[in-house]
């Protein structure tokens, strides 16, 4: 008799939990979880800050993160195959050097752009063939790179600015779309965005990513060239430095060699704070873009409430520790929801037998 | 089963005999080495070996070498810490201001609390680490910041100078004892003393049985979370340490302070043999490769580098390194290959 | 008869979903070498895991000279006195004999607490003298060989003063004449008065060595004995239940033109001028012990590791994989015999494990197409009847039996003309493993020519047109399917030629 009761608690059990496991199922979601952080965000600052939810503020805020937010996108490949990259910032620093030097000497516009791209698509191209070519840990090698590539700019600039550069250059970095109030570098960022969120989630090279972080061995197993890839992502990461640099030399017009320190950290925490998982394999753009939105306005609204870049600092090397901490809790906590459900299943089918 | 033993260093010709040597004893080969870049220089500028310099020198390294034993467990480990350099700042910037508001607490206090505020952030690091499970780079990228940024908050942006701090405490590391700087007695001290732990304790051995193969090192019972927060914690302890002794040795502490002093730590481990994935590298070669970095840095205007090329330079040295070491290993796991092979 | 000295009885432990043990008994006298036998899967390895302390058992009871133990980690067995041999996987490659020897219970001074460096030293020495064994204690154990690597296990079971020694698998990566040291060994060890648990698929071991044996099937007791009284027969019987004989699907073969040609294959450390031809429609078996080198010659043909020298051909033309790409141009499938680590990827769907291989031809200029690629899955998972609540579900979901399904769906996607086969059937249950033995019939009668790596005997007896035999890295025989007997083939995967078994 009492068995039966039980059983009779037990079937009502899974029936109830049905619609909320698909509830907690959502609420789970990492994006939604971001997103939900988000809106909190933005009633938060705009109830102490009138000038928080302000069009023009909007959009010139974005000037401060589209950068780094650019730099995320390759980012994310990088991590999702498993692999870091902290010589980021120290690229941009050699094409801002770069950059500015070919400046002074009289190249055009077009000319620092091209080089800025092609010094950051090499330094990112050096990386990727030391780490896959002599199999190195990448946190080692991006570690000496780091050293070596702001080293150069270090050695070439001393404490010299370089300040000379073509009027027009200044338009990436500093002006709006003509005849509206969008930031080309938002413009870029969002299309940039598009294009790498297309090739994560919708080519075979988006899925071959996948598929090395989850397992590089089962990937190679599949006729999937590892290398290549890994190669080819370092380089992406190298390009979009490039990328950042420009925009960054075109926004403050001066290449000194402590260029963007510590950016590399910001980057890193904008992926994974996105849901990409630091050991590979997991995560999606959108994840990343609403993180990169996410962490730019906090900074914004910080300013606003006129808390100092001290304080920020504090708050990113806070959030990149929650965003790897809080996942493994919420994984802890699906898991032992699903092993709970697993075994009240099992009993009622022997219950039953 | 006897004849797979390595074949015995007497054999071959006095050359070979040498190399293998070399090969086989990390340490040696980087006193050749040491040897090697030293000759030039000398030769260039005769007064490099004066009594002053090798002075100047060593008391440079000392910090150092406390600094680069300290990253040496934590690699050991398998694990990385980039915090060092805030680490060193917090602690560096808490000594400067507690000398400068309260003139009359000992020196020896002011090093127990740089210590201590070491300890502290490194039990932070240790905690995430091996109770949250983040792995280091992570945990220490972001404590890194944080660190920094306390410091910032604690110094409310303002530094501490040399005029602002009692000659005791910005004396002490030049005090003489025996002919030899107390800084330098500190660092032999720190070498002796790790050594000793790292070869003669439990402890100390089981932080190369969890580098070395993490699951086997649980099979033996080695507690693995222990070990891995020990390690940050000594880390901690003696990056805290180096703060204070780096306030008192450049009298003055600013809120940059050791910025970057991460990738000299990690060189002189690299250079020292210690092994990136855990597992294997020992106290003498790490010192051996902080003084490496040390002369090196000291060589630089001799060879008429600014120093600003010492980044550059300590960066692909570190590179270099790591190749060398790259190469040499895969070099034996063939050799011992064909051994197997051969039989 | 010798005294009892462990005892379990009634040992049960269920995960999540899974009996992995059902009522299990063991009974281990002293001086004796205990054979535990059974099919992979059958619950060895959980049995082991719980005697070691590793798992914690759902009920039942263990004792041991009269006390019942319950250990809550892997300290208190050792402590217990029952110590397992582990594979190589558990040495600590860059620290010495001495200390792989006493790591967990290093030798301290009784005063100072300083580690006795001097006095492990030489009780490493004594220890290594004691089993006969010409290693210095101060080499570091990434300079040993395998059989050396497991002998230093065993003299750190000694040093444990270990009641129980446990040995899984423990010839598997061995050489003839290290085998004989083994069994040497185990001998001294049996004089001792220790008590061994030796886990082995090979008979010829267990019937060279053992005392007794214990068979589990499917997590069950089975039975147990005398060695001396039984025969292979009987333990075949008791492991799968049923007579071998009906097992095999094989069906005459149609063999065509070769297609693949094999010469002089080596590769430094782990097989060495390697020759044999494949025919279109054939099943080619490979057997050899654990260690002979199939794996790796499998791996080279795929375009995973490199070679050192000789050559391949693939219908005449010289073929040089630069990885496993150019093997797949050439048709060359691999189902690799690490299933969880190599074939199939966990954390993704079922659907994307399929069409993994062969993606780049069901996307437009690299853009996936989520239409085709479903059809794809639904083709080839439908034809390998995996059972799962959807294409859409992650692999990790699925049991043994059917993550095999979805690697071998993987692969005939492909449209290979070679299909090579490692272990297929390892690990999983009886009737999936029908399913695979029927598939790989149907292949080679579509004219695909197979590679069927097993350590099976009786399933290479019963799949194979002919079968290449391995030892060491050598090949040392290949039979044709009327030449092939149990005997002549498990004698030449132990290093006899062929030439000379004839002879």
């Amino acid at each position: 008799m009492a068995e039966q009761r039980d059983l009779v608690a037990k079937t009502r059990l899974i029936q109830e939990t049905g619609w909320r496991n698909a509830l907690i199922e959502l609420f789970t979601k990492w994006e939604v979880l971001l997103g939900i952080i988000f809106v909190l965000m933005v009633l938060f600052f705009s109830n102490l800050s009138p000038y928080f939810l302000d069009y023009f503020n909007l959009m010139n805020a974005t000037f401060q993160f589209s950068e780094k937010a650019i730099m995320a996108l390759p980012m994310i490949f990088i991590i999702m195959c498993g692999d870091i990259d902290i010589s980021i910032a120290s690229i941009i620093a050699l094409c801002a050097y770069a950059v500015g030097t070919a400046s002074a000497a009289g190249v055009g516009t077009p000319g620092l752009i091209a080089i800025g791209l092609a010094v950051g698509a090499s330094a990112g191209l050096v990386n990727g063939l030391l780490i896959t070519g002599f199999n190195m840990p990448a946190i080692a090698v991006t570690l000496a790179t780091q050293s070596i590539y702001r080293g150069i700019a270090q050695a070439a600039l001393e404490e010299r600015a370089m300040t000379k550069y073509p009027a027009e250059f200044g338009f990436f970095g500093q002006e709006f779309i003509p005849g509206t109030m969008i930031p080309f570098e938002l413009v870029l960022y969002i299309g940039l965005a598009v294009i790498m969120g297309f090739i994560l989630h919708k080519t075979s090279y988006g899925r071959r990513l996948y598929a090395i972080g989850s397992s590089p061995e089962a990937a190679r197993f599949s006729g999937i060239k590892v290398k290549k890839i890994r190669i080819t992502n370092y380089m992406l990461m190298g390009l979009f430095s490039g990328i950042a640099g420009v925009l960054l030399t075109s926004r403050i017009l001066s290449a000194r060699s402590n260029i963007a320190t510590s950016w590399d950290l910001e980057v890193i925490t904008l992926v994974v704070l996105g849901g990409v998982s630091i050991n590979g394999g997991k995560g999606t753009m959108w994840g990343v873009v609403i993180a990169s939105f996410l962490v730019g306005y906090l900074k914004f609204g910080m300013g606003l409430l006129k808390l100092s870049g001290t304080i920020m600092t504090i708050v990113i090397g806070t959030l990149l520790i929650i965003a790897v901490l809080l996942p493994r809790l919420l994984d802890g906590y699906k898991n032992t929801r699903k092993m709970r459900r697993q075994q009240v299943e099992a009993a009622l089918q022997s219950a039953k037998a | 089963m006897g004849e797979i033993q390595l074949k015995n260093t007497r054999d071959g010709n006095i050359l070979q005999r040498v190399s293998k040597v070399l090969l086989a004893r990390r340490e040696a080969s980087l006193v050749i080495l040491l040897a090697v870049i030293l000759v030039p220089i000398v030769f260039r500028s005769p007064q490099f070996l004066s009594f002053t310099n090798i002075d100047r020198i060593i008391n440079d390294i000392s910090i150092l070498s406390i600094v680069a034993i300290g990253e040496f467990f934590v690699i050991l480990s398998n694990g990385i810490d980039l915090s060092v350099g805030s680490i060193i700042a917090f602690s560096g910037m808490a000594s400067g201001m507690l000398n400068e508001a309260y003139p009359q607490v000992p020196v020896f206090f002011l090093l127990l609390l740089g210590t201590g505020l070491g300890a502290v952030m490194g039990a932070v690091n240790g905690a995430l680490v091996a109770y949250g499970k983040i792995p280091p780079i992570i945990t220490t990228l972001g404590t890194m910041s944080i660190y920094r940024g306390l410091t910032f908050v604690l110094s409310k942006g303002t530094w501490v100078t040399a005029h602002e701090m009692t000659p005791n405490f910005i004396g002490f590391p030049r005090q003489s004892f025996l002919g030899i700087s107390a800084l330098i007695w500190m660092a032999l001290i720190v070498i002796v003393v790790t050594y000793y732990f790292s070869r003669f304790t439990r402890s100390g051995r089981e932080i190369y049985a969890i580098g070395g193969n993490a699951t086997a090192a649980k099979f033996v019972g080695v507690n693995e979370k222990r070990i891995r927060f020990m390690v940050f914690v000594i880390s901690g302890t003696l990056f805290g340490f180096a703060g204070s002794l780096w306030t008192a040795r450049y009298a003055s502490a600013v809120n940059e302070m050791a910025t970057g002093f991460e990738m000299q730590a990690v060189a002189a481990c690299v250079l020292g043999g210690v092994n990136f994935a855990g597992g294997a590298g020992a106290i003498p070669g790490v010192v051996l490769g902080a003084l490496f970095l040390g002369v090196l840095n000291n060589a630089l205007p001799v060879v008429y580098l600014s120093s600003f090329y010492q980044t550059l330079v300590q960066g692909m040295i570190v590179l270099l390194a790591l190749v060398i070491n790259t190469v040499v290993d895969q070099r034996k796991t063939r050799k011992l290959l064909e051994q197997r092979r051969a039989r | 008869m010798a005294e009892t000295l462990l005892t379990i009885r009634e040992l049960t432990k269920f995960f999540p979903g899974i009996k992995a043990l059902d009522n299990v008994h063991l009974t281990v006298r002293t001086g004796e070498v205990h054979a535990l036998i059974g099919e992979n899967g059958a619950g060895k390895s959980t049995l082991v895991k719980i005697l070691t302390g590793v798992y914690f058992p759902t009920g039942g009871t263990i004792t041991m000279e009269g006390r019942e133990l319950n250990f809550k980690n892997a300290i208190d067995a050792q402590q217990a006195g029952i110590v397992a041999i582990h594979q190589e996987a558990s040495m600590f490659l860059e620290l010495s004999v001495t200390e792989n020897i006493y790591m967990g219970h290093h030798l301290r001074h009784p005063k100072t607490k300083r580690l006795d460096w001097k006095g492990m030293r030489e009780r490493t020495g004594e220890l290594l003298k004691q089993l006969e064994l010409a290693i210095d204690p101060d080499t570091l154990v990434k300079n040993l060989s395998v059989a050396q690597r497991h002998m230093v296990e065993i003299a750190k079971a000694l040093s444990l003063n270990a009641k129980v020694v446990i040995m899984d698998e423990p010839t598997s990566a061995l050489t003839t004449r290290e085998v004989e040291d083994l069994y040497r060994i185990v001998r001294q060890l049996r004089k001792e008065g220790k008590a061994i648990i030796f886990i082995s698929h090979k008979f010829e071991e267990i019937f060279e060595i053992c005392d007794y044996y214990t068979v589990l099937r499917d997590g069950q007791y089975i039975g147990e004995g005398k060695v001396a009284d039984t025969s292979t027969d009987e333990i075949i019987n008791m492991m799968i239940g049923r007579n071998i004989d009906h097992m095999f699907p094989k069906k005459d073969p149609n063999i065509g033109d070769e297609i693949l040609a094999v010469e002089n294959l080596s590769q430094l450390g782990a097989f060495q001028n390697v020759s044999f031809s494949l025919h279109k429609g054939e099943i080619l078996g490979f057997f050899g012990l654990v260690g002979a080198g199939r794996t790796e010659v499998m791996r080279t043909i795929f375009g995973i590791d490199k070679r050192n020298g000789g050559s391949i051909t693939i219908d005449g033309k010289p073929y040089a994989p630069k990885g496993p790409h150019d093997a797949m141009a050439q048709g060359i499938g691999f189902v690799p015999e690490d299933r969880q680590r190599q074939g199939v990827i966990l954390s993704m769907s079922i659907g994307k494990n399929i069409t993994m291989p062969q993606l780049s031809s069901l996307c437009h200029f690299g853009i996936t197409n989520a239409k085709r690629e479903l059809e794809v899955t639904k083709t080839y998972g439908e034809k390998m009847e995996i059972r799962a609540a959807g294409w859409h579900v992650d692999a990790d979901t699925l049991s043994g039996g059917n993550q095999q399904k979805v690697v071998l769906a993987k692969w005939i996607g492909t449209n290979p003309r070679i299909l090579i086969l490692d272990e297929p059937t390892k690990g999983i249950d009886v009737a999936t493993k029908a399913a695979v033995h029927e598939f790989v019939s149907q292949m080679a009668g579509e004219g695909i020519a197979v590679i069927l790596i097993s350590s099976e005997l009786p399933e290479i007896l019963g799949m194979s047109d002919r079968v290449v035999v391995m030892h060491e890295g050598d090949v040392t025989a290949v039979f044709d399917r009327k030449e092939m007997n149990q005997e002549q083939i498990m004698r030449a995967a132990l290093g006899e030629t062929k030439e000379a078994l004839h002879g």
